[in-house]
């Protein structure tokens, strides 16, 4: 059984932004592909850009449900793909007194009842359409991605007591990755590649005015302006569309109906995070103190 | 050529040029084309760039092959065909380049990007051709072109219009000086189209598809180059401080920590399933680097310096000595969360008081740190020497590197050359290297696996 994601680019970037994200061309055609040649999806790119966001809006765009499974160092194939859930088996083991036979009593604890799925497992069992969500893929270890490499190509996953899970319906997959770390060649080789970078300004001027209702389209002109000459600066690190669109709601919340010199001096720590950051702001964009 | 052999060559272009392509991945990448629709060159990039590149500093490569093999328009293209009866007199002097300059500052001033582009090709197609002597050993010049043209000429009107527009001094600058660049790039991108239609894309991508940032030569990088390189070291230095952490995590089971381990049972029934380690105490070392800043390799040696202060908290102290021919230490430079374009200034300027006669010499320089600074170096520091090891043919003080080699827990020495040419002319790379480990860095990428291991 397989879905029909997107018919085309085209339809990608008009039903991606019904669901409240503006894609660039680049983005609805990897999206598209992505969904129609039924490949992961490795979205690379700054912190704050939207990657997680993508995974989520293409959730909301085809109906589908999400499965998010947010990976960490140590994160293990227990946690990832499933465990069985040895507790119960022990209490079903005492319970049974010592009646059953052995044979009988192995048949039994390595059942479905006693399997707990993890997000892997899950996404690959259910018979809606799925977004599975593999966030920060970076922070794991190299074993973890060489769990990721069967339920990435085949779409399934073997357990040894039950035997090998095919996907009725292959979800719809997408990692991020802060780069970090290089991730080894088989993963990528099996993935479509997305670099989600800045947008330019008018992308960027359309996001925050879509994303925070009740900004002035001039206090929207200015923000994005002064965020681009930031974006110019040698930063430690640059201001994220996530951090533009922060600023964009601390303007309202101060009901600031014009952003002139001094009220981006007083609210600068919304989107500059480093005290030596803010310095180099202030001289460049000739701030008063 | 058939769309099949434009593909393989295209493939076998980008292989050449450093990045790893596989046969699946080409086979993905003609999976993607079959599902899109071809009338926009650029859906066929974005639908090659998905597929092929899975590395983002390998997508400026990507692209310029890109151009080479898909070109945008084949000869002057439909608007050069039918560009109306040709004027009296030679196309590309007098009256014409006027008129052209006039059209081409016009659209500098709109910057309006289709323009531009039309314009760059004209300009390659009037100014730029080079006829040869027979059929096939005709070229085309991008040089040529932009001599004739000089937009940079324009620069000043190009400011004053958009002073007028409204800008400020210093944005005026930077838009016009970004747009001229552009009109540059334009134009050398048409000639290396040019070009590759009349010789074929092959012979085209081994000469002008440039090394990625990380693997461009320190020595060879250009101005612009250079900055780009600046913006790097920070994402590199938290890239090597996130795999850093990992690898010390991933050593960290020291002796089994019974109590963790005795109260992790219980809940297993008093069967210790899993064992509990007590971490291990990171051993972190003392850093001394000394640097050469004379004109040769200044670049290199700022650019290990940020590095090496960036990672500060992977060592237990660092101190930093630049030098030409005397030693000045610069460690109050790098002081926590500083601004890294003042780093840089203050940098620059300690190199005038490292200079007395302003010619390198590396033995005057190693002995005058060895009687000053001699408390720097104690068993538990680490000595890291920075420099081509060109000393003009002085005294190299091979005594004194070797008694601070000796006192020091660990040395290395970095060259930003070759290894071909170590030993060569005034090298004394050899001499130096039989004292103290020698290690090629000649590039971002070899500098993060370096500072990585001494770590």
């Amino acid at each position: 059984m397989t879905t029909t994601w997107f018919e085309s680019a085209d339809d990608a970037a008009a039903r991606l932004r019904a669901a409240g994200y503006l894609t660039d061309d680049a983005t609805a055609l990897t999206a598209y592909l992505a969904g129609a040649l039924e490949k992961p999806l490795l979205v690379e790119g700054p912190a704050g850009v939207g990657k997680t966001e993508l995974a989520k809006a293409v959730a909301r765009a085809a109906g589908a449900e999400l499965v998010r499974l947010q990976c960490y160092e140590g994160l293990d194939e227990a946690r990832a793909l499933y465990e069985w859930n040895y507790k119960k088996q022990l209490l079903r083991i005492q319970a049974s007194g010592g009646e059953d036979t052995w044979s009988e009593t192995h048949d039994d604890i390595f059942t479905e009842e006693f399997l707990l799925t993890r997000p892997l497992l899950s996404a690959i069992r259910r018979d809606e359409p799925t977004v599975l969500l593999v966030d920060e893929v970076d922070k794991t270890d190299v074993e973890v991605e060489g769990l990721l490499l069967e339920v990435l190509s085949d779409f399934q996953v073997t357990i040894p007591e039950l035997g090998t899970v095919t996907a009725t319906r292959r979800p719809f997959v997408v990692l991020t990755s802060n780069a970090s770390r290089e991730l080894s060649e088989a993963v990528k080789r099996r993935c479509l590649f997305l670099h989600l970078d800045y947008p330019d300004a008018e992308r960027e001027r359309a996001i925050v005015t879509s994303q925070v209702p009740g900004l002035d389209d001039k206090v929207a002109a200015q923000l994005v302006d002064v965020v681009v000459r930031l974006r110019e600066l040698e930063l430690k690190k640059a201001p994220s569309i996530a951090e533009s669109v922060d600023w964009a709601r601390t303007l309202i919340a101060l009901q600031i109906g014009d952003l002139d010199e001094a009220t981006v001096a007083r609210t600068l720590g919304v989107v500059l995070k480093h005290a030596s950051d803010q310095q180099r702001a202030m001289k460049e964009l000739k701030l008063p103190r | 050529m058939t769309l099949l052999d434009t593909h393989i060559g295209f493939v076998e272009a980008l292989r050449s040029a450093g990045l790893s392509v596989s046969l699946a991945e080409g086979l993905d990448a003609i999976s993607a084309l079959e599902k899109v629709s071809w009338h926009d060159r650029e859906t066929v990039r974005a639908a090659y760039a998905a597929t092929l590149v899975k590395r983002h500093p390998q997508r400026v490569t990507f692209d310029a092959v890109f151009d080479i093999y898909y070109p945008r328009l084949i000869g002057s293209g439909v608007a050069g065909e039918d560009a109306g009866p040709a004027p009296d007199g030679p196309l590309d002097t007098g009256p014409e380049l006027a008129r052209f300059r006039e059209a081409l500052a016009e659209a500098l001033a709109s910057g309006d990007e289709q323009a531009l582009q039309d314009l760059a090709v004209e300009a390659v197609a009037r100014f730029g051709a080079m006829p040869g002597r027979g059929p096939g050993l005709s070229s085309w010049s991008a040089y040529t072109s932009l001599q004739r043209v000089s937009p940079a000429e324009l620069m000043d009107r190009l400011v004053q219009g958009l002073l007028a527009a409204g800008l400020d001094d210093e944005r005026a600058e930077r838009t016009a000086g970004r747009r001229i660049g552009d009109f540059t790039r334009l134009v050398e991108g048409d000639a290396r189209r040019r070009i590759a239609e009349e010789k074929g894309p092959e012979h085209v991508v081994d000469v002008t598809v440039r090394p990625t940032i990380d693997r461009l030569d320190f020595t060879a990088a250009r101005r612009s180059d250079l900055e780009d390189m600046r913006r790097e070291i920070y994402p590199l230095a938290r890239r090597l401080a996130a795999r850093l952490t990992k690898e010390q995590h991933a050593m960290r089971r020291g002796p089994l920590d019974v109590r963790r381990t005795v109260r992790a049972s219980i809940a297993t029934g008093g069967v210790p399933l899993t064992t509990h380690h007590r971490p291990r105490r990171p051993h972190r070392t003392d850093l001394v680097v000394l640097c050469d800043v004379s004109g040769s390799v200044a670049n290199f040696a700022q650019f290990t310096l940020l590095l090496v202060y960036a990672l500060r908290e992977a060592f237990s102290g660092v101190r930093a000595f630049t030098f030409v021919d005397d030693v000045v230490e610069v460690s109050d430079t790098f002081r926590p969360g500083a601004d890294v374009v003042e780093v840089m200034e203050s940098l620059s300027a300690s190199i005038s008081h490292a200079a007395l006669w302003v010619r390198t010499n590396y033995g005057r320089a190693l002995t005058r740190f060895a009687e000053e600074h001699a408390d720097a170096i104690g068993p538990r520091s680490s000595l890291l020497v920075l420099g081509d090891a060109r000393s003009n043919y002085s005294d190299l003080a091979l005594p004194v590197l070797t008694d601070l080699a000796g006192r020091a827990r660990h040395s290395w020495w970095l060259n930003p050359e070759h290894p071909r040419h170590w030993g060569t002319g005034d090298s004394a790379a050899e001499q130096y290297g039989q004292v103290v480990p020698m290690v090629e860095c000649r590039n971002l990428a070899q500098l993060g696996e370096f500072v990585h291991q001494i770590v």
